[in-house]
């Protein structure tokens, strides 16, 4: 649904995103993460036609964005990252003017405005000048516009940012929702809202493409590294020693717990090795109490700081 | 088209639901209705329209960036410009569209000054004649006007900024005559022709000269055409 090859932007000398291309098909929901600065808001404005790429070419549901840019705009329902509304205007005219400028006819968008607001729950702001809603209901109001025309593509740029917690949540449900009948592009710098929304998360960092993955491999297949969390009550001198010499074994941390005699550790053991029943049966012939054996990825944010930074 | 009519009504609702227009308005009328009295109350005062028209000149250099000072600028500050170019939307029916809903609020505003014509006819025997063409030259000079000024808010996110460049420019076109006169020849007459004013004066005169009507409607076409530009190189910056 989405193509993009090989695109790359300069500012001036500076290239804001370098030989960018990922494919999004039908129905996935994409995950744009990296930090401020990597390129994403220059990626979501060269996908929706605002910007054009220095070079490379961008294909919405089949159009080139630069060639048959009315026909893949059609397609498009977009949320820059400051939203974009017309203060003075209550919800049901700017959402009607949206409707208008995308072609609809009176009688459809007298239809959508009904569903839309209530998708994104409006019900009680229908005949709210937008300049007096709160962040949250703004933000609402522009998904609102972006999803009003039925967009095959929806692209949504840091839908969740600046408001409060309670309203992000909603936000993200809604978003999630969302994910059903469009192919959706997000882009995030908070990492649980990407691993729990998307399907599949593309890590930007510095214009260019850091690791491709779904959430939950990330974890392990691109940090290289597999981790295991283990409880025991024993004494932590004889316990390190012990346990380092079991095969697969990188290292050994110690977690700081309270409560006294148990210890946590973190051990990293290499990738695909299977050695949580080796480390059970260690732990027993020492007779130590062992208390919890768990394996554990690496969190988002971690794998996000280890390739953002790492790579330097 | 469609497009176009949706742009037209939107910014024409806006224009009437936000103050700024009307208190720019009042302001034009009050230097007006000045300006009118001053005319009619001298001795051996005319019933015309003169004392306006003289005047309005040069007040539009300041109304008309005033009106046009928010059409694409506040639209690059609330990121709302990044919507309309991502919506199957083309750029010159953004542009023609809300250039006719400024050029709406100016008809609207000057429409008030009918009220001076209505004292003419009560209290004087005015000649029509030169009343129309007066207004005919005050309606064409001021969407040329508008037409600068709606360039000058596509340059800038600011709206001050916006304003000034429109205003220098159309000091330039009401004044270039001044300059004309320090020079001789070709260089004058071409100097000359540019200058909005002379035009202006003619047709208060109750002379409507086609190549007046002429010069300010390709002034609109160019300066709308140069708008449309501008925004397209937005894209590419």
């Amino acid at each position: 649904m989405i193509k993009v090859d090989k695109v790359t932007k300069f500012y001036g000398e500076f290239p804001a995103i370098t030989d960018l291309s990922f494919e999004v098909p039908k129905g996935e929901i994409l995950g744009f993460l990296g930090p401020n600065g990597a390129g994403k808001s220059t990626t979501m404005k060269i996908l929706t036609g605002f910007m054009p790429p220095s070079s490379g070419t961008v294909e919405i549901a089949g159009f080139n964005i630069l060639e048959e840019s009315l026909n893949a705009r059609k397609h498009i329902g977009y949320l820059p990252e400051t939203v974009p509304l017309y203060l003075e205007m209550n919800v049901s005219e700017y959402l009607s003017f949206m409707g208008q400028i995308r072609g609809m006819n009176s009688k459809k968008i007298k239809q959508r405005i009904t569903e839309v607001i209530e998708t994104c729950s409006l019900q009680d702001y229908y005949k709210t000048i937008i300049g007096k809603l709160s962040k949250g209901y703004k933000q609402r109001v522009g998904i609102g516009q972006a999803i009003l025309h039925e967009p095959d593509v929806l692209v949504l740029d840091e839908p969740t940012i600046g408001i409060d917690p309670i309203q992000v949540v909603e936000t993200r449900q809604l978003i999630k929702g969302l994910g059903e009948a469009h192919t959706l592009i997000l882009s995030s710098h908070i990492l649980p809202e990407v691993s729990m929304i998307c399907d599949r998360v593309i890590i930007i960092n510095e214009g260019q493409i850091a690791a491709v993955d779904n959430p939950k491999n990330l974890g392990t297949n691109l940090s290289g590294v597999e981790r295991v969390e283990i409880e025991v009550k024993g004494p932590n001198q004889e316990i390190i020693p012990v346990l380092e010499k079991v095969d697969h074994v990188n290292s050994i941390e110690r977690i700081p717990i309270t409560g006294s005699g148990y210890h946590r550790y973190q051990i990293s053991v290499d990738v695909g090795s299977e050695i949580r029943s080796q480390l059970a049966s260690v732990i027993l012939e020492n007779q130590w109490e062992l208390l919890k054996l768990q394996s554990i990825g690496m969190s988002l944010e971690e794998i996000f700081l280890k390739i953002t930074v790492h790579e330097e | 088209m469609k497009n176009l009519i949706a742009i037209t009504l939107r910014e024409t609702r806006s224009y009437f639901s936000t103050p700024s227009a009307y208190i720019v308005g009042a302001m034009f009328l009050v230097l007006t209705g000045v300006f009118f009295v001053f005319d009619i109350t001298r001795p051996f005062a005319e019933a015309s329209v003169r004392g306006i028209s003289n005047w309005s000149g040069s007040f539009i250099i300041f109304l008309a960036p005033l009106i046009t000072m928010k059409l694409l600028s506040e639209e690059q500050k609330l990121g709302t410009l990044e919507l309309l170019l991502t919506s199957p939307v083309r750029e010159w029916e953004v542009v023609v569209g809300k250039y006719l809903a400024s050029l709406f609020m100016l008809l609207f505003i000057q429409s008030a000054t009918l009220y001076y014509v209505l004292l003419l006819y009560i209290f004087g025997q005015p000649d029509t004649g030169p009343i129309l063409s007066t207004y005919l030259g005050l309606v064409l000079h001021g969407a040329a006007a508008l037409s600068i000024g709606i360039l000058g808010s596509s340059l800038s996110g600011n709206q001050i900024v916006a304003a000034v460049v429109s205003i220098a420019i159309l000091v330039i076109f009401s004044f270039i005559d001044a300059v004309a006169s320090l020079v001789e020849g070709t260089a004058a007459t071409f100097l000359n022709s540019l200058s909005m004013d002379q035009r202006l004066t003619d047709f208060s005169r109750g002379i409507i000269d086609t190549s007046h009507i002429i010069y300010f409607l390709s002034l609109i076409v160019i300066f709308l055409f140069l708008t449309i530009r501008s925004l397209e190189t937005r894209r590419w910056r």
